[in-house]
């Protein structure tokens, strides 16, 4: 393998304020499942995308194959055999998997020959999928699938993968990485992005790692731990959450046959949810998005009206109650959404301040806004939190999406919570900052608060919880303590790969 | 090629200054319009906006009629403010002034012929419940029904129209009218008169009632919960209901207090400028209101100086039409304009204007 298959030369890409990547050189060779590794905002996104031609390079070069490579936009990359599977799937929920592979294919052939190419490539790389089913009904593993195939069909020399595992299963992940390892003896060299260090070990050969968009290093991750490639993103060593162990206090929330019918078309009812949270506990609610966690979330937070008797809080029904009648009593949530849901786009952090904090921290009296004490608040949620931001009078949408989590999550955080109910806590922000959010809350559950943790990262969920279970087409499994739990228990209660285990071998 | 592209924050100067480039815009176009109609564009353009205020021998009738003209435009456009911004869409404004009308006069001419001081008061809150009444049924049925509040409110203009016009003809005529429709004058009867306070200022009470109206806006856009809550309504409608707004109250709350301020705007009319019930009573104030709130940016002090502006070309046209001959819808064209660059600049604050080609996904 002495010529690679691209070899990146100097590349520099600045944006006004912030040079996303500098003088950024690596290569890569046939054949090779190459990790791209680095903190939100190091510039693994910029890199890529110069790469598949969405953004162009201010200066350095690319060559793919020893000759220069210079795509003008995507389509003239996927010509030249770079494909590029994103982390949010562009597909027509309403259209069957063969007219959205067609959508995405310059001389679609006849749909006859195309579906007979797609259950074709499928066998060929163990991707189960039938071509003529309606990609709303799919799991989000099963899209990734439409995503990959409409990839292949291309005959790619380099893969590219944005964060492909955050919404699978332990068993679709199998399933997945047994397809890029035959891609990958087969010659296709993959370019693979993730934040989960122990799956760059398990499936990649070469790493290189950004920082503040420059490579500060390589390695090859089967030789390297964990925790030395999370020192090389960050550039100081990671401590480990954790807390000492304590008994659980009494039963603070308790939901008992929760049932709530599907707010939309493509929504999922929720079926005869039963749970309880104990001061000092964290209950963890694994399971992949779309399954029910944002209605069970709406649900405790009070955005959706909560059946008669259903919750309970101290022994008293929360049914009637409203959000901010919810928050007095200290019941808090922060949902997964950032931008529109749990932070308002085009209004400053002070002015998001307000969003949640107006009962609790005393920010409004009487009706009336203090915008001193919420710009005080903005400001410790800032400081506290780490989040990089010019000041409190940034519009939220202009934060990176890593930098307004841990805002949205340090502003509940901070209001002392008595149970907090949070989705997603760490999706996107990086290793340092999520290790700092997990410390958290590890620490509001330290001092007696109920805390619920929502989340498709299984190892966070494993890492932080006292007892584990699972959501899935809107039931929640019994809790089982986390402690001993192993993943392929985890997977089973997830529902397996929607039944396609006997594709994983 | 030119290209937008979106600004991480909003240009806090660019939202301050596209109201006045715009108005050079229309000045300019106008102007170039004005000359193919061979008129004299810089005289045109003197007579609608400079010689209203300033002119030796019309400034004194005029002068006075800005207030007069801004003052429901105002009270109207700043309860629609709220309504907009929480992307609620009152468009029946003129229905529930009507209505407004009708019930703060029939409540005046109930007693007549009494002169209670007590009387004007009573009927500026008949005025208020009569417009939150009429604005109360698109509301309903919105949060009941899941009706659309802009249909429901503006056909229920065509509903208050022929309520007018019975009143006038019919159950409010004058009885001592000879037959003609119309009802007593009320601005001549002591009581129920909302007479011009400072002579010379075209100032009544209803103008009073629209600066009032400015300020308290203010107040709530810029420090009240329930302003915040508008605001994060309209922009982000998700994070509003996780907040904790009730959007079915917010409904209620902002096409009422909108249905008030129109209908007191329009009391505050018949007992003032109109003097009393005819057939054509409102002039699309209701409508033109709507106009005056986008073109303030739905911001308590634009809407000020919206409604100021707008008034100022409204008794600038007729002058032109008056002394130059202008033809009318030439008039309107140029009103037309105004709000055409009004809105067309509006990108410049969101967007910026790059020239030249880059990579574009």
């Amino acid at each position: 393998m002495t010529a690679p298959l691209l070899d990146l030369r100097g590349l520099t890409k600045a944006y006004p304020g912030v040079i996303a990547n500098d003088d950024v050189s690596f290569a890569i060779q046939p054949g090779e499942v190459h990790a791209l590794l680095g903190e939100n905002g190091a510039g693994k996104s910029t890199l890529v995308k110069m790469i598949y031609g969405l953004v162009k390079p201010d200066s350095g070069t690319m060559a793919l194959n020893d000759a220069p490579y210079t795509p003008a936009e995507p389509r003239a990359a996927r010509a030249q055999g770079v494909a590029m599977v994103f982390q949010h799937f562009s597909l027509f929920e309403a259209l069957s998997v063969a007219e959205n592979i067609a959508l995405g294919m310059e001389n679609p052939p006849k749909p006859r020959d195309l579906s007979a190419r797609i259950r074709d490539v499928s066998q060929a790389y163990g991707l189960p999928l039938d071509p003529e089913s309606l990609v709303g009904d799919l799991s989000a593993g099963e899209r990734q699938r439409v995503e990959i195939i409409r990839c292949l069909l291309q005959d790619p020399k380099l893969l590219i993968m944005d964060e492909p595992t955050s919404v699978l299963t332990p068993q679709e992940v199998e399933i997945l990485f047994h397809t890029l390892r035959k891609l990958s003896a087969e010659g296709t060299a993959i370019l693979y992005i993730s934040h989960k260090l122990e799956e760059i070990r398990a499936l990649c050969d070469a790493a290189t790692i950004l920082r503040l968009g420059k490579v500060v290093g390589a390695c090859d991750p089967k030789q390297t731990s964990a925790a030395q490639m999370a020192e090389m993103m960050v550039g100081k060593s990671l401590a480990q959450p954790g807390r000492d162990a304590s008994d659980p206090g009494e039963v603070l929330l308790k939901a008992t046959d929760l049932s709530l019918p599907a707010a939309s078309a493509f929504g999922t009812p929720l079926r005869d949810i039963s749970f309880e949270v104990r001061a000092g506990e964290i209950l963890g609610i694994g399971g992949v998005a779309g399954n029910g966690q944002d209605e069970l979330l709406a649900v405790l937070s009070g955005e959706r009206a909560t059946p008669r008797g259903a919750v309970e809080f101290n022994g008293a029904d929360l049914a009637t109650l409203p959000p901010e009648a919810r928050r007095g009593i200290g019941i808090l949530s922060a949902p997964e959404e950032r931008l529109g849901h749990a932070a308002a786009p085009d209004m400053t952090l002070t002015e998001n301040a307000v969003l949640t904090g107006a009962t609790r921290k005393g920010l409004a009296k009487n009706g009336f806004i203090s915008w001193g004490r919420a710009r005080a608040f903005a400001d410790e949620i800032i400081a506290r939190f780490d989040v990089r931001t010019p000041g409190n009078h940034v519009a939220a949408r202009a934060l990176s999406g890593g930098n307004l989590q841990k805002y949205v999550v340090g502003r509940e955080i901070l209001q002392d919570p008595v149970v907090l109910v949070i989705n997603q806590p760490t999706w996107g922000v990086d290793a340092s900052a999520a290790a700092d959010i997990r410390q958290a809350l590890l620490d509001l559950a330290q001092n007696g608060a109920a805390v619920i943790v929502i989340s498709q990262d299984l190892d966070e969920l494993l890492e932080i919880s006292d007892r584990f279970c699972a959501l899935n087409e809107g039931r929640l499994s019994d809790p089982r303590p986390a402690r001993g739990l192993s993943m392929e228990e985890i997977g089973l209660m997830l529902g397996g790969a929607h039944g396609m285990q006997e594709a994983a071998i | 090629m030119i290209r937008l592209e979106k600004r991480p924050t909003p240009s806090r100067a660019w939202s301050l200054g596209t109201p006045i480039l715009a108005v050079i815009l229309t000045m300019i176009a106008g102007g170039a319009m004005f000359a193919a109609l061979g008129q004299d564009p810089f005289e045109t353009i003197r007579v609608i906006f400079w010689d209203p205020l300033f002119h030796e021998r019309f400034a004194g009738f005029s002068r006075p009629q800005l207030l007069v003209k801004a003052g429901p435009l105002i009270l109207i456009a700043i309860g629609l403010s709220l309504g907009f911004r929480a992307g609620i869409w009152n468009i029946g404004a003129e229905g529930q002034y009507i209505v407004g009308t009708l019930a703060g006069a029939a409540f005046g001419l109930a007693f007549y012929p009494s002169e209670s001081p007590l009387l004007f008061p009573g009927m500026v809150l008949a005025g208020l419940l009569g417009g939150w009444l009429w604005a109360m049924i698109p509301a309903l049925l919105k949060v009941f029904a899941n009706t659309n509040e802009i249909l429901v409110s503006l056909l229920l203009v065509y509903v208050a129209e022929a309520m007018l016009a019975s009143a006038a003809t019919g159950w409010l005529r004058n009885p001592e009218g000879q037959g003609f429709p119309g009802s007593r004058n009320l601005s001549r009867h002591p009581g129920t008169d909302n007479p011009e306070l400072f002579a010379g200022t075209g100032i009544h009470w209803g103008v009073l009632a629209a600066f009032i109206a400015v300020i308290a806006a203010y107040v709530l856009f810029q420090r009240h919960m329930f302003g915040y809550q508008i605001k994060l309504a309209g922009q982000a409608p998700r994070a509003a209901r996780f907040s904790g707004v009730n959007p079915g109250r917010l409904v209620i709350l902002c096409l009422g207090i909108s249905g008030a301020l129109a209908g007191a705007a329009g009391l505050f009319e018949v007992s003032g400028p109109a003097g009393q019930i005819t057939i054509d009573f409102n002039v699309g104030y209701g409508f033109t209101a709507i106009i005056v709130a986008f073109l303030g940016r739905l911001h308590p002090i634009g809407i000020l100086f919206a409604g100021l502006l707008m008034a100022l070309t409204y008794i600038g046209g007729e002058l032109a039409q008056l002394i130059l001959q202008v033809p009318a819808p030439a008039i309107q064209a140029f009103q037309g304009m105004l709000l055409f660059f009004l809105l067309a600049l509006d990108v410049l604050s969101n967007y910026r204007v790059r020239f030249g080609r880059e990579g574009v996904a």
